[in-house]
């Protein structure tokens, strides 16, 4: 497979999608303006799903969002601390993740992971938890928001130091290629996690020895605050996997369908072949990159022109105009979901502290 | 029982715990087809083949984070780092994921690894390749730290490391593949975190671990020739630290030297101290002394290498410094 949509250089770039002069990659070039889109271009794009299939990713995606939305709440009132990094704008790849796994698979991640925690299954009630420092948290408080590992949910992480936990998903997908237990390993990254040393040698080592993992690039457009044009020396990521033998994909993300299928075709690939695949999914996160970042280094203008990407909104478009779903009929949905939100944020603000004793559990076994 | 050099302890204790248990496997540049830089792995491809002896590019944070992620899946990776210096480019897998990932899991994931190889100066290596890496993996809650100095607490030691749940830095010394010593020829292991009396005494203790015991075992000889009954203990285990066996000798002596292969500052050998003088305060009759490296990078002249390491002679002067003896 290839890239779908080519880029626009920034000078390309038209006034009305005009990104700050820094951007490299602009919001999918097939989607008109969001006033123009069109009844035939939703149509078109989710005619192969069923109503039950999009109502199902629009869920899991909007169970997402009102998530991040209420943890950006409670941070702000001072019921969560440390760093919080939200996933709204990104949540189809979590779920298409999802749908594009199998039971014994692993899903490793970085610090962005709230999103991935809830498509995978993690209880809201232990994520709420653990974003408060609560003993009932997915990791009894031990790890916060950037350290989400919930193993009876394949997700194994869950890490904060850019890039360290590529050549441990390698290590995964070794174990696996060693022992033969056949599973997969999903392993994502930031586009500011590609040019750090760990990323080379851990896909290195996957090219080297055949392993069967996916490397995702998750290209939301900026390292913290610098983008890409300023962070990377060529535009396209996936040109690396050439570097290590690996096959690639890149496309825009605008709809869980597609981007389960992408991930999908690459995930067989590792489980039947041991073949790695590089993705570079271009995707586009709506909040600043952590709450204390106010995003001042874009404009509300750009932030605009890639909400005609999101597929949080086409999933719900599609509802509406093809589905028949009224104002009423998801008013309803949404506010199931926010009262299951709302439960577990009221239910981890009232849960206890851990015990004092548990900061000396588990530093070593058999102590 | 045999007399084996350190590199054969090492590499029947691997032979023996991978026969034992088929999720060992050794990984790390040359250690198959080239048998390892030291030899400590010769043998080992040929017995177990490329799927568990396995010859890694130089990317020492790669593999180790493969290690890692394998011993998160439940195998038991021994990791071979060419040398402790090349660990400096892996240290964040070590600090960060290898230590921290069961108490960051709360449990849910566990990491049972051993990483090994040579440590500290050898001989004219220059400053890159002449440094003693024990004060920073002994830092970190999370990690085991082993040093050893005879075949024979190699080869216990290494097995038990394999076997051990937790991640474990498992120091050797370039300089000391080669001493020999007797080995059983039957199956034994020797527990972490005990320290052993490698000789007897009542005037002073030494207490010192690796490179270390070696020359301590000379000052005490020197020593003799005085009429000055040095008591050796070697740690064996730096984290954990076997506090009981200092404190039982200092208790006895009422003296101690800190002799060690590694910078004064910070470090074990601070660490050693502080228990003494928080333990045994009373029982102390002068200040405990260290010997050890000189506080310089290592230089690559020959002349100037030998000024920055302890000697036996050097041991001898900070044992009867504390015994308040002249020259």
């Amino acid at each position: 497979m290839t890239a779908r949509a080519p880029k626009k250089s920034p000078a390309e770039t038209p006034p009305e999608a005009a990104a700050t002069a820094d951007s490299v990659v602009s919001p999918d070039a097939t989607a008109s303006t969001h006033a123009a889109k069109t009844a035939a271009e939703i149509k078109d794009q989710f005619k192969a799903q069923s109503k039950d299939e999009v109502l199902r990713d629009y869920l899991g995606m909007l169970r997402i969002r009102r998530f991040e939305e209420a943890a950006a709440r409670a941070y702000t009132r001072g019921k969560i601390s440390g760093f919080l990094h939200l996933y709204i704008g990104q949540e189809a790849i979590a779920v298409a993740t999802q749908q594009a796994i199998e039971k014994h698979d692993r899903v490793v991640s970085a610090y962005r992971t709230h999103g991935f925690a809830i498509a995978l299954g993690s209880d809201l009630k232990a994520c709420a938890c653990e974003l408060m420092g609560k003993s009932g948290g997915l990791v009894g408080g031990m790890g916060g928001s950037m350290h989400f590992f919930d193993k009876a949910h394949q997700l194994w992480g869950g890490y904060a130091i850019v890039g360290n936990h590529i050549p441990v998903a390698a290590g995964h997908a070794f174990a696996s290629k060693y022992t033969g237990d056949g599973a997969v390993t999903l392993v994502f990254m930031g586009d500011g996690a590609v040019g750090i040393g760990p990323v080379h040698e851990g896909m290195t080592l996957a090219g080297i020895w055949k392993l069967p993992i996916v490397f995702i690039v998750e290209n939301n457009q900026y390292s913290m605050g610098t983008p890409l044009s300023r962070t990377l020396p060529v535009e396209d990521i996936t040109s690396r996997a050439a570097g290590y033998g690996f096959k690639s994909d890149r496309f825009h993300v605008t709809s869980v369908a597609e981007t389960r299928e992408r991930i999908g075709a690459a995930v067989k690939r590792a489980r039947e072949d041991n073949q790695p695949t590089l993705l570079e999914l271009i995707t586009y996160r709506f909040r600043g990159h952590s709450m204390s970042d106010p995003a001042k280094y874009r404009q509300k203008e750009e932030v605009e022109t890639w909400r005609v990407q999101d597929p949080l909104e086409r999933a719900l478009l599609a509802l509406q105009q093809l589905h028949g779903f009224d104002e009423a009929a998801l008013e309803k949905l949404d506010e199931e979901i926010i009262a299951e939100v709302d439960a577990a944020y009221e239910f981890a603000a009232a849960a206890p502290q851990p015990p004092p004793e548990a900061r000396f559990k588990n530093i070593l076994v058999g102590e | 029982m045999a007399i084996l050099q350190i590199r054969q302890a090492i590499r029947d204790a691997m032979k023996e715990e991978m026969l034992r248990d088929d999720r060992v496997f050794l990984m790390g540049e040359e250690v198959g087809y080239y048998n390892g830089a030291y030899k400590a792995s010769e043998g080992l491809l040929e017995q177990f083949g490329p799927k568990r002896v396995i010859d890694t590019p130089i990317v020492e944070t790669g593999f180790a984070g493969v290690g890692i992620g394998a011993a998160m899946c439940g195998l038991r990776p021994i990791i071979e780092f060419m040398t402790f210096n090349f660990s400096a480019v892996a240290f964040d897998q070590i600090l960060n994921n290898a230590a921290k990932i069961r108490h960051m899991t709360n449990g849910q994931f566990g990491v049972p690894i051993v990483f090994r190889g040579p440590n500290a100066a050898a001989h004219m290596l220059g400053s890159t390749h002449s440094q003693a890496f024990e004060p920073y993996y002994a830092h970190i809650p999370g990690l085991k730290v082993i040093a050893v100095a005879t075949p024979y607490d190699a080869k216990g030691l290494l097995k038990s490391a394999i076997r051990d749940d937790n991640p474990v830095i498992f120091l050797e010394a370039e300089l000391m593949y080669s001493v020999k010593g007797e080995v059983p020829d039957e199956e034994y292991t020797i527990p972490i975190g005990k320290a052993d009396i490698k000789r007897e005494g009542k005037h002073v203790t030494l207490v010192t671990w690796g490179q270390g015991v070696p020359v301590s075992l000379k000052t005490a000889e020197l020593a003799a020739k005085e009429g000055i009954e040095v008591e050796v203990i070697d740690l064996r285990t730096l984290r954990p630290l076997d506090t009981d066996a200092i404190i039982d000798s200092v208790k006895k002596t009422n003296r101690a030297v800190v002799l060690f292969h590694d910078w004064p500052y910070g470090g074990v050998g601070c660490e050693v101290i502080a228990r003494i003088q928080e333990l045994a305060f009373d029982y102390l009759d002068a200040p405990v002394l260290r010997e050890c490296y000189e506080d310089v990078p290592f230089p690559y002249a020959e002349n100037l290498e030998l000024l920055c390491l302890p000697t036996p002679e050097k041991g001898l002067a900070a044992v009867k410094k504390v015994l308040y003896k002249r020259g």
